[in-house]
This record gives structure tokens, C-alpha cells and sequence, in this order.
């Protein structure tokens, strides 16, 4: 992340070599994820003799978990817009909640992963029991990795060295935090709100 | 070679717990370099060297096929030595070869000191390369991949395909995978981000545009395959059920995830070589090219329509006749910006005072043998006729016209055209015509055949054929044509070597030895390692033409600056270049360690994932180089004569 504090040059398009390529490299997470959630819906009747989709999802329980990862985008915007004033004590804050709003969503998805399990839905259990773990798996992956982020700017700051002037860098951070949101709520919808198939 | 590091010294211990490298002579400077050029350079000599081994594979295919019921290899072997061999042209061969004049090209056609993110792009080399040595370590730890390049479900499952090559090949391709998309970032932002003042996006060449395109297809591209290789990994090494028919699982949807990503990708594999020739053929015709805006929106419309056609792969896969109507129509209307970039070649040669030097002559090369291709990719978009044609050596004659006919030759009209640029001297014009019509003519004999083979019904990928089918003569024609091919590289290796020998000593050869006319050769040859003294203001498309020619009163073109007057002549001191790095070399050396723990042993996962996440911790905490020290300030016209290496 330091290239462009080093090249202060004017660049053509007039947004930071970092940023731009954080946009570019969303664009390629599009068909990543994209190319996920196809295979699920190929395969989200196909159960074989394991639970189906429509018998084990527990709606409300994830869409509080959801909710409590969308909330995130919020704090991660305090967080820019603090240290975009100089606040470097509220950025911390805003930093260290969403980190934690973050881990709240990974707690929810350990915990739905273990019930289906304990409910007889292994990862080898079917087509759709692959698809399902490796889709939201890849997407909670994503989650953990920004946390990471999160916490790794949190000490940062900690220590004096995530300052006015880094605000880039929470910035291009927030945008990645952003996009696995926005990949959330097409997750949660074709996955649990489009109605499942039951056995 | 010393140049971007003796002033490391000037920089001081920075903060933080980390230093950036000081470098040093020799091999620490090349593992440890951010420069476009090095990794171009870097690119260039380990494509070449899988090239090499690609083609000692297509050999020993060739060998097995000279005879009916053939015994060189074996069938086993033969799985193994033809998916390889796919694999490397493809992925680490041609991939690669493209990327090293990307890299090395594209900041200095563009006007700039180096790529957007320096640190990256040693990543990406470095992580291609890991993944090209994990592929190649099948060999030796238990058998090499043997389900084909495209890999279809669920022959590479682990019923099928028992050996641990198919997991060497999940996880290989999904490290060049990973390379492949830094790189695309990277050069996107750098082509869309670094452009010298006044070079607008058309007045870029159409090298740059090609490679912004091929760009843009990798950036969405690769996470296609990147799922598919993952669904194939997981189901191979944890039991996943992607791709088992007893419960369900569908083996179309490996062919859809991989054509989506493989169609695409064959335009990415084309299009740096159109770029290249579009370079080439306007220099040696003397002319500008011809119909520039139908060059650039005719590769951008190849760009996107190549997202349309990817199940024309999968006509006899039973995907349903609506399916089928719709997907030939869109593979017929391909060829048309295709077609328009073939007419534009001639109508640029048309007229021109046409020198006949080795680059050029693989240019034409390129715009006549890939014209068969693309004719004979016509008759695969008339579905019924498909029907015939799949899983024939008619499909084999097909591709290899379009990848060795219009990308080798492209690729090699390149390595003659830009060789100078590189390092200083020219190859022997001479050798170079005698390479190219041994391997124009082997070329012919070892491909040409097999499109009569593939009519007579012979079948692709099978190990062996037996007598009477009438496939004997042809097979033996292509066997020896294919020797030739290696005759042809040899050629080539002999010229490189003589060359290099030939100019020891010798001072570099002049600055612009074809009368070029885009701008990285404003620079001296070879580049020296700021690249440009001061960074160009551009007025027109072809600027470096335009600053020696100019029009007298009848508005006749006449030459107004010898070549020595426009160039720049390197001697700038005090440029400031980004610092070298360790991590991008340590983050690709855990790669392997991840891969082949999770063949073997998961323990091996943990030294490689702490030598990943060290890399990645002590590349963001990395000292930013200090902007006020400056490279160079040492005599660099003394360092400029060594930097030219012998490959």
C-alpha cells in the first residue's frame, strides 16, 4: 500500500495507482464471485440424500447476521470519515467496531455451519452441500481477511502510524469492506430469500 | 546492471522494522528487482525455456504418432506428455512470452519510468514462475496431469485420474492463475494511469491497446477458472461432489466454467500478437496504419464479443439446439473485427515500400497461416459440420494455425523487432530469415496434414492408430514437420548465441535501427534503467515518426531530424526509481510449500502460509523508498554497455 505515497506523481486519470486498482481487481471479485453463486444455483436442488436446502435454512437467524454485517458499512464509514478530520481517536473506534460487527457475522456463520452439520449436512454430503460451503465459505473468507485488514490498521494507529494523511489507505480498505457487503446481500438473497427446495 | 542499487546506500535506515534491500551485483539485483524491463527480461528467458519443454513434449507426441501403434510412450505416458504439453504452450510459454513485451513495452510506449505498482508486477513474475515449476513437479512426485489442458469432468476426478497429477494441476494453474491477475491489474492501471502528457488513449499504439484489452479480458477471465480449478481441487482433495454423476453433480458445468474462462482466453493469447505485428508491419511497409480506429474498436469488439461464444467448445455436449443456433451465429460474427484487422494489415502493406527483414516476414506470416485458421474456425461455427469435425485432428490443425501460426510468429516477429531495444544489438537479419522459412515450411508439414487426418476420422487425444486407416503417410509428413519446427527454434538459439557474441565489445547498435515510429524508441538502445530522460510530451499517434518527418511545401514527406537528433541519449542522472524488494520473491516461494502440503502432507501448508503472511506483513510495513534519493547519480553510460546480458 505504499507506492503511492512514494510516486507523488499527477497520475493521468487523477485517482491514485492503489485505488484504481483496488477498483479493478472488485471488478474481477465480480466474476469470482459471480461464477460461485452460479454453480449454487445449479445445484441447490440437487441434495441427493442429504437435507435440502428448503428443510435446514434458518431465515430470521441469518438475516440478523446480515443485518449485523451491513451495519459494518456504516462504521466503516465513520472510520474514513474520522480520520478524514483528523480524529484519529474515533477512527480507532469506528476501526475496532466494524472489525468486531465483522467477527459477530463469522461467529454467526461458524455457528450455522456446526448446526447443519450436527442436521447431517456435511460438506460432502451433496452437490448442493458443496456448493453451499464453498459459496458462502469463499465469501466468509473474504469477511475474515477484511477483518484482518481492519485489526492490522487498528494497531497501526495504535502505535502512531496510521495517521491524516494515510486516509487512502482506510479509504481503499473501505471499499473492499463494501464490496463483501454488497456480495452479501446478493448472497443472502439467492440463497436464502429466493424460496428453497424441500424434500 | 548496478545502477538502480550503489545509490542505495545514499537512503539510510529507514522505519520501520523492515529495510528495502541494497541490492547488489549479480543475481541478488535480479531476484530482488521492481524494474519493468528486468521482469520483462526475466519473462522473456523462462517462457522461452518452457517453450523449449513444451515443444520436446510436442516431439514426443510426434514420435509416438509417426506409426501406426505407436510404442514410444505408452498410453499412460501419452495422457500425461499431451496435456502437458498443452498446458505449458498455453499457460507458461505463450501466457508469459506475451507478458514479458507487456512489461517491458508498455511503460515505454506509453511515456512512463516504470509500471503502477512496481513491487507487484516481481510478483507476479514470481509466482508465475513457482506455479511453473509446481506443474512440473508431477513429473517426478507421482505422474503428471493426464485429463487434457481442459481438463473435463469427471475423467479428472480421482476415479479416473488417480495419480496426484490432476490436483499438481488445480493448484499449479491456480498459482499462474494468481499471477496472471496481479499482472492484468497492474497493467491496466498502468496503461489507464501513467500515460506521458498529451498521449490520450488514441494516440496510444496499438501494442498498448492491444494489451490494455487482453488486460481487461485476464482481469475477468481469470477468476472464472480460478473457481473452476478450486471446485476441481476440492472435490479431488476433500471430497466435494461438483462433479459426481451418482448424486447429481454435473460435468457440463466444469465445460461452462472452463470454456468462459478458455474462450476468452484464446483472445488473450491473440491479441498481444496482433499488437506486435501492428507495430511491425506499418515500420517495415513505410506506412502509417492503415485504418487506426477500426484497429482499436475492432480489438475492443474481439475483446467483448469473445464473452459470447464460449459454447461453441461444447456443440456435441448436448446443449440443446437453441443453444447451439444462437452460439454459431455469434462464433460466425467474430470473424468479422477479426477480418477487419487481417484487411487492415494488407491495405496497410498495399503501397508501401515493403522491407523484407526477419520481423516482418513473421508478421506476414502471421497475417497468412492465421487466416487459415480463422477460415477453418469458420467452418467449426457451421454447427452440423462441427459435428463431424470434434474430437477430430481437424480441431488440432484448427488451433495450432491459430496459436502457432498467428502467435509464435507473432511472438518471434517481436523477439526480432524489439531485440535491439532489449540488448543493444540486432540478431543476424539473415539467421533470421533462414529461421523463419524452415519453420514456415515445417509449420505447414506438421499442421497442414493433420487437417486431411482430421476429414479421414482421426480421432485427437487417442495414444495410437492402427494400420489401413490411411493415416500413415501424413502422420510420418507431420512427424517430420514437426522436426523441422525444432530445427527452426534451434536456428533461433544459434542466432541469439552469435549475435550476443558478435557484439561483445562492440558498442550498442544505433538508436533507431528499423526507422520505428512509436515512442519507446526515444530511448536509447538498450534502455537505459530510468528509461527516459525526461518524460516525452506527445502530439500525434506514431510521435517518434512524427519528430524525423515533417512535410516540405508540395506537402511531400521528407525527413527533417536524423534519429541521433530526436533520441533521447540516456544521460540523465539523479532520476528517482521505486526501491527493490525481497517480499514479492518470498511470497511466491510459500506458494509451492501450500500446494504440495495439500497434495501430501497438510503439515507443509504451515512454513508455506508463515512465509506468505511474513511476505504480506513485511511488504505493507516495508519502508516506502525515500523519494528524495535518487538512482543513477553513478556514470550511467558505463553501466548501460554491461547491461547487456547474454540470455
Amino acid at each position: 500500500m505504499s507506492e503511492a505515497a512514494a510516486t507523488d506523481h499527477a497520475t493521468t486519470t487523477g485517482m491514485s495507482h492503489n485505488k484504481l486498482a483496488m477498483w479493478v481487481f472488485l471488478g474481477s471479485e465480480c466474476l469470482l464471485f459471480g461464477a460461485l453463486i452460479s454453480t449454487y444455483l445449479v445445484y441447490r436442488g440437487r441434495f441427493a440424500t442429504g437435507p435440502a436446502p428448503g428443510d435446514i435454512f434458518d431465515i430470521p437467524f441469518t438475516s440478523v447476521s446480515s443485518f449485523v454485517l451491513l451495519m459494518s458499512s456504516l462504521t466503516m464509514v465513520l472510520a474514513l470519515s474520522a480520520i478524514k478530520r483528523g480524529d484519529l481517536r474515533n477512527n480507532r473506534i469506528w476501526l475496532l467496531t466494524t472489525a468486531l460487527l465483522g467477527s459477530l457475522f463469522i461467529g454467526g456463520q461458524v455457528y450455522e455451519f456446526t448446526t447443519f452439520f450436527r442436521e447431517g449436512l456435511g460438506y460432502t454430503t451433496s452437490p448442493f452441500s458443496s456448493a453451499f460451503f464453498t459459496l458462502t465459505g469463499f465469501h466468509g473468507v473474504h469477511v475474515s481477511i477484511g477483518i484482518l485488514m481492519l485489526m492490522s490498521m487498528f494497531i497501526s494507529s495504535l502505535r502512531g502510524s496510521l495517521r491524516k494523511e494515510h486516509s487512502e489507505t482506510v479509504e481503499i480498505i473501505g471499499l473492499y469492506w463494501h464490496f463483501v457487503d454488497i456480495v452479501w446481500i446478493f448472497i443472502f438473497s439467492v440463497i436464502y430469500l429466493v424460496p428453497s427446495p424441500t424434500s | 546492471m548496478t545502477a538502480t542499487t550503489t545509490v542505495e546506500d545514499v537512503v539510510g535506515q529507514p522505519l520501520g522494522v523492515y529495510t528495502r534491500p541494497r541490492g547488489g551485483n549479480g543475481w541478488r539485483d535480479w531476484i530482488t528487482t521492481v524494474d519493468h524491463k528486468k521482469i520483462g527480461i526475466l519473462y522473456g528467458v523462462a517462457a522461452l525455456f518452457f517453450f523449449v519443454v513444451g515443444g520436446i513434449e510436442a516431439l514426443l507426441i510426434r514420435l509416438q504418432l509417426a506409426t501406426p501403434n505407436g510404442t514410444v510412450l505408452g498410453a499412460d505416458m501419452y495422457n500425461q506428455v499431451f496435456t502437458m504439453h498443452g498446458v505449458t504452450m498455453i499457460f507458461l510459454a505463450a501466457m508469459p512470452l506475451s507478458a514479458a513485451f507487456a512489461n517491458y513495452l508498455i511503460p515505454l510506449q506509453i511515456g512512463a519510468r516504470d509500471v503502477a505498482l512496481p513491487r507487484l508486477n516481481a510478483l507476479s513474475f514470481w509466482v508465475f514462475l513457482a506455479g511453473g515449476i509446481v506443474l512440473n513437479l508431477s513429473w517426478v512426485l507421482g505422474g503428471a496431469p493426464d485429463g487434457g489442458w481442459f481438463g473435463y469432468a469427471p475423467n479428472t476426478g480421482i476415479v479416473f485420474s488417480p495419480s496426484p497429477g490432476m490436483d499438481f494441476y488445480a493448484l499449479g494453474l491456480q498459482m499462474t492463475g494468481i499471477a496472471s491477475l496481479v499482472s492484468s491489474i497492474n497493467l491496466t492501471v498502468t496503461i489507464l494511469n501513467m500515460r506521458a502528457p498529451g498521449m490520450t488513449l488514441f494516440r496510444m499504439p496499438v501494442f498498448t491497446w492491444m494489451i490494455l484489452v487482453t488486460q481487461l479480458l485476464l482481469v475477468f477471465a481469470m477468476p472464472v477458472i480460478a473457481v473452476a480449478l478450486f471446485l476441481l481441487a476440492f472435490s479431488r482433495l476433500f471430497g466435494a461432489r461438483f462433479f459426481d454423476p451418482s448424486v447429481g453433480g454435473d460435468a457440463l458445468l466444469w465445460q461452462h466454467l472452463f470454456w468462459i474462462f478458455g474462450h476468452p482466453e484464446v483472445y488473450i493469447l491473440i491479441l498481444p500478437s496482433f499488437g506486435i505485428i501492428s507495430e511491425v508491419i506499418p515500420t517495415f511497409s513505410r506506412k502509417p496504419i492503415f485504418g487506426y480506429p477500426f484497429m482499436v474498436f475492432s480489438g475492443i469488439a474481439i475483446g467483448f464479443m469473445g464473452w459470447g461464444v464460449w459454447a461453441h467448445h461444447m456443440f456435441v455436449s448436448g446443449i440443446g439446439p437453441i443453444s447451439v443456433a444462437a452460439f454459431s451465429l455469434s462464433t460466425m460474427f467474430i470473424a468479422v473485427p477479426t477480418g477487419v484487422k487481417i484487411l487492415n494489415w494488407m491495405a496497410t502493406m498495399w503501397g508501401g515500400r515493403i522491407k523484407f527483414s526477419a520481423p516482418m516476414l513473421f508478421a506476414v506470416g502471421v497475417v497468412s497461416m492465421f487466416t487459415i485458421g480463422g477460415l477453418s474456425g469458420v467452418t467449426h461455427a457451421i454447427s452440423p459440420a462441427d459435428t463431424q469435425q470434434t474430437d477430430t485432428y481437424y480441431i488440432v490443425a484448427h488451433f495450432h494455425y491459430v496459436i502457432f501460426g498467428g502467435i509464435i510468429f507473432g511472438l518471434f516477429a517481436g523477439l526480432y523487432f524489439w531485440w535491439p531495444k532489449v540488448f543493444g544489438h540486432q540478431l543476424s537479419d539473415l539467421i533470421g530469415k533462414v529461421n523463419f522459412w524452415v519453420m514456415l515450411v515445417g509449420f505447414n508439414l506438421t499442421f497442414g496434414p493433420m487437417h486431411v487426418l482430421g476429414l479421414q476420422g482421426m480421432a485427437r487425444r487417442i495414444d495410437s492408430y492402427s494400420p489401413g486407416f490411411g493415416f500413415e503417410f501424413w502422420n510420418m509428413v507431420s512427424t517430420i514437420g514437426s522436426f523441422l519446427i525444432a530445427l527452426s527454434i534451434a536456428i533461433f538459439v544459434v542466432n541469439v548465441i552469435r549475435s550476443a557474441m558478435k557484439a561483445k565489445g562492440q558498442p550498442p547498435c544505433g538508436p533507431d535501427p528499423w526507422d520505428a515510429r512509436s515512442l519507446e524508441w526515444l530511448t536509447p538502445n538498450p534502455t537505459p534503467v530510468h528509461d527516459f530522460d525526461e518524460i516525452p510530451v506527445v502530439e500525434s499517434l506514431d510521435e517518434f515518426w512524427h519528430r524525423k518527418y515533417g512535410t516540405d511545401e508540395n506537402g511531400r514527406v521528407v525527413r527533417v531530424a536524423s534519429a541521433e537528433e530526436v533520441c533521447q541519449d540516456g544521460s540523465a542522472v539523479g532520476v528517482h526509481l521505486p526501491s527493490p524488494s525481497f517480499w514479492p520473491i518470498v511470497f511466491a516461494a510459500g506458494l509451492p510449500f501450500i500446494a504440495l502440503g495439500l497434495i501430501f502432507n497438510l503439515w507443509l501448508t504451515v512454513p508455506g502460509g508463515l512465509l506468505v503472511v511474513m511476505a504480506i506483513y513485511a511488504w505493507v510495513f516495508e519502508p516506502v523508498d525515500d523519494p528524495d534519493a535518487a538512482h543513477g547519480d553513478v556514470s550511467e553510460v558505463a553501466d548501460t554497455t554491461e547491461e547487456a546480458p547474454v540470455v
